[in-house]
């Protein structure tokens, strides 16, 4: 009975599960389904995971973009040539900048005007759109218009001047500059965040305000003790997504808006990933670039897995 | 039935991961050894430049020309524009793609060579000697280890741009631009405007270091001043080495500084501010022509010789020609036949008509009909005195003459020491190239 199972088993096994396959519709199902989860498995495999896993070779060696010759091994000389580069350092302290301050701006004001938009039974369409468009709107475009709108001779120093107040060197100067881009990159994103928060509103049941209500709870009470704890998940997405999204857009606009494009005045404005950028396309210098993305790399990750322990809680209603 | 539909999704999708990783390789090897094989066949040259309109369209022109005088060879001509093209170039090289002719700017060069990117252009169809006597002997830049690398169409030299309106609302005689250091002062401060607030409306003199201001300070300025940025054998910065590469820093920032004429970012830039007439006086090179001829075609706008001081001198600059290091056999023969083309007499009388960029042999540019144009007459009389720097880093070596800028203009600091660290982070930049040779 053994014997015979094991010499045999191959050819049985095989003509039985297309037995099975061609009489079984459910076999068939899952098959296509899972044929069709493969493919797009397959396709970023090839396209984003395995040249990731390679940046992490290229960070350990020496490699001139356009060197054609041997690409020497390295070992962590790229990673201690970073942690030595001022400008290295400058970027990613900005980079935290623009992650503390534009995240919670975001999150600030997108909840304020959420919690408006909620209120009010007219024109909410009107306002949705208006305050949605500039995230629709084209990046460099939005930046090209906020230089303009900026500059000295730009109608927001005029303003300055009609109220008395002395013009601003805005984008030229290094101590306001990543203001002012972090300022752009809030107002830009305002109209998402307004939408994930409106989504995050109506999820609340109202019976929940009634009856803090009925317990004698103040305006402020409801907020903080009601729509807040609910409102949570909602924040913790909002806080990943934007952060993530901090880091990685914060490039189109420090582009487009720093004084002489590349993240100055005296790189006041630079971020991780411009440098990146530079190291790779100006310098050529992809093992530096390749080391630089993998610490990003690392930051994101420890900075969301920090997000979501920090953020996430139970509440007890 | 139901097998086989599956089966084929499953092929499929094998089939495009195969593609993507590894299709673009075989296909130009395909390519290469077809085009080596066919001794009798077709010879297509890749020729890459960046996308400006007037030059891709020449070129157009130009290659319909040297296909119908060379039968059996097609050239294929590629565009990126400018922000993209270092990129584009860089990620194709280790691909082993890319162009067989490449136009790049001199200020690259030498890190295209480093990376074994480019071959010397071949000696016997550009003797050094014939080079060196016939063309403007500013395309030595790109002479590295004894060899010439690329070898330009046409160069460009820096001038003086002036709206002559603006000079005849200030009461300043159109016809006659400021001829020296303290002239383009006066000028300047002449030609300013100046708002209740203390905002520049009008500025006398447009100043951007990240245009062409550096340039404006290394090769026209520090020599005007009986200085130089470099040894004559180009290997160590000399900037520092006697008072006048500060004297010029100094007289540089004046105009922002002391004078007041002059604003960073003025009207977003230097450029802009001149075409929009809100900027009186501007350095530019002969290349801005066909923007102003397209852009601003209104502008009543003369070009003067760059002020000199105690000598003359411009800066000079230019998009250069090249053969990468992988072009053998027929192919060179071809590309070689196709560079002798583009430095010829008649491509670069072409040249100069659509582009506005000037002839790089002096033959052709000391014609009379160029030194007489009243455009071009003043870039081209500029020619014998102009020199171009050689970058060992372009991108870096501007960083530094902006950021010097800024640190004076934004963070107070001392003119003296930013110049200072200015020539010792030049020096640092020139001396890693070196030491790596």
């Amino acid at each position: 009975m053994k014997e015979n199972h094991s010499a045999s088993s191959k050819k049985v096994d095989k003509t039985s599960l297309i037995q099975k396959f061609r009489g079984n519709v459910k076999y068939q199902k899952y098959l296509f389904v899972y044929t069709c989860l493969l493919l797009p498995i397959l396709f970023f495999l090839g396209i984003r995971i395995l040249p990731t896993l390679f940046t992490f070779n290229v960070g350990f060696r020496d490699w001139n973009l356009l060197a054609t010759g041997a690409k020497p091994f390295i070992g962590l000389q790229n990673y201690q040539a970073l942690i030595q580069d001022k400008v290295f350092i400058k970027s990613a302290v900005n980079t935290l900048i623009y992650i503390v301050i534009g995240v919670s701006g975001q999150l600030f004001f997108g909840i304020i005007v959420a919690l408006l938009l909620h209120k009010i039974n007219r024109f909410v369409g009107f306002f949705r759109v208006i305050y949605f468009i500039p995230y629709v709107t084209s990046i460099v475009a939005i930046s090209w218009v906020f230089q303009w709108i900026l500059m000295k001779n730009g109608i927001i120093n005029d303003l300055l001047i009609k109220i008395g107040l002395s013009p601003q060197p805005f984008l030229n100067s290094p101590d306001q500059a990543i203001y002012v881009i972090i300022g752009a990159m809030i107002w830009q994103a305002l109209g998402f965040q307004m939408v994930l928060f409106l989504a995050g509103l109506e999820n609340i049941p109202k019976m929940l305000y009634e009856a803090a209500e009925i317990d004698g709870a103040s305006p402020w009470q409801k907020f903080w003790h009601v729509t807040v704890p609910l409102l949570n998940p909602t924040i913790v997405f909002s806080a990943v997504i934007g952060s993530i999204n901090f880091i990685q857009v914060s490039f189109t606009q420090v582009i487009n808006m720093s004084s002489d494009g590349t993240g100055g005045p005296l790189n006041s404005t630079m971020t991780v990933v411009v440098y990146i950028y530079q190291l790779a396309f100006r310098k050529f210098d992809m093992g530096l670039a390749s080391a630089a993305t993998v610490l990003l790399f690392l930051f994101i990750l420890a900075l969301t897995l920090f997000q979501m322990k920090v953020l996430t809680r139970k509440f007890d209603y | 039935m139901v097998k086989k539909w599956w089966l084929g999704i499953v092929a499929l999708g094998l089939l495009s991961v195969l593609m993507v990783a590894c299709s673009d390789d075989k296909d130009s090897t395909d390519k290469d050894s077809k085009d080596k094989e066919g001794a009798g066949e077709e010879i297509v040259l890749d020729y890459w430049q960046y996308a400006f309109d007037a030059k891709v369209k020449l070129m157009d022109e130009l290659i319909e020309e040297f296909e119908a005088d060379n039968p059996g060879i097609k050239v294929k001509q590629t565009n990126f524009p400018y922000d993209q093209y270092n990129e584009k170039v860089a990620a194709q090289v280790p691909a082993g793609k890319g162009p067989d002719v490449i136009n790049l700017f001199y200020g690259w060069v030498p890190k295209y060579v480093d990376s074994g990117y480019l071959q010397p252009l071949p000696q016997d169809a550009f003797p050094h000697e014939e080079i060196e006597s016939e063309f403007f002997p500013l395309v030595e830049a790109t002479k590295l280890d004894g060899e010439y690398w690329t070898i330009p169409t046409a160069v460009r030299t820096l001038a003086l741009f002036y709206n002559k309106d603006l000079f005849e609302e200030a009461g300043l005689d159109p016809n006659s631009p400021p001829k020296d250091w303290d002239e383009l002062q006066e000028y300047a401060d002449k030609l300013t405007k100046a708002d209740g607030s203390g905002r520049i409306e009008q500025s006398g003199m447009a100043w951007e270091p990240s245009q062409q201001g550096h340039q404006w300070l290394r090769d026209g300025l520090t020599r005007q001043a009986g200085g130089e940025v470099l040894s004559a054998d180009k290997k160590s910065v000399v900037w520092g080495d006697d008072p006048a590469g500060l004297e010029a820093f100094k007289y540089w920032l004046s105009f922002p500084t002391d004078l007041g004429t002059s604003e960073v970012g003025f009207y977003t830039d230097d450029v802009t501010a001149f075409l929009t007439e809100k900027a009186a006086m501007n350095v530019d090179g002969s290349f801005r022509i066909g923007t102003i001829k397209s852009d601003a075609p209104d502008l009543n706008y003369a070009v003067a010789p760059l002020p000199g001081n105690k000598e003359q001198s411009t800066n000079a600059s230019f998009w250069t020609n090249g053969i990468t290091s992988k072009v053998e056999g027929e192919r060179l023969e071809a590309a070689t036949k196709f560079l002798k083309f583009l430095t010829s007499k008649e491509t670069m009388e072409k040249w100069i008509d659509a582009t506005g960029e000037l002839p790089a042999k002096e033959a052709v540019a000391m014609q009379d009909k160029y030194v007489n144009d009243e455009v071009y007459g003043e870039f081209i009389n500029s020619l014998p005195f102009a020199n171009a720097h050689f970058f060992v880093d372009e991108t870096e070596e501007r960083q530094l003459v902006i950021d010097a800028a800024d640190k004076v203009l934004l963070k107070d600091m001392d003119v003296e020491e930013a110049y200072k660290e200015l020539v010792e982070e030049t020096k640092k930049l020139h001396e890693k190239y070196w030491s790596d040779k």
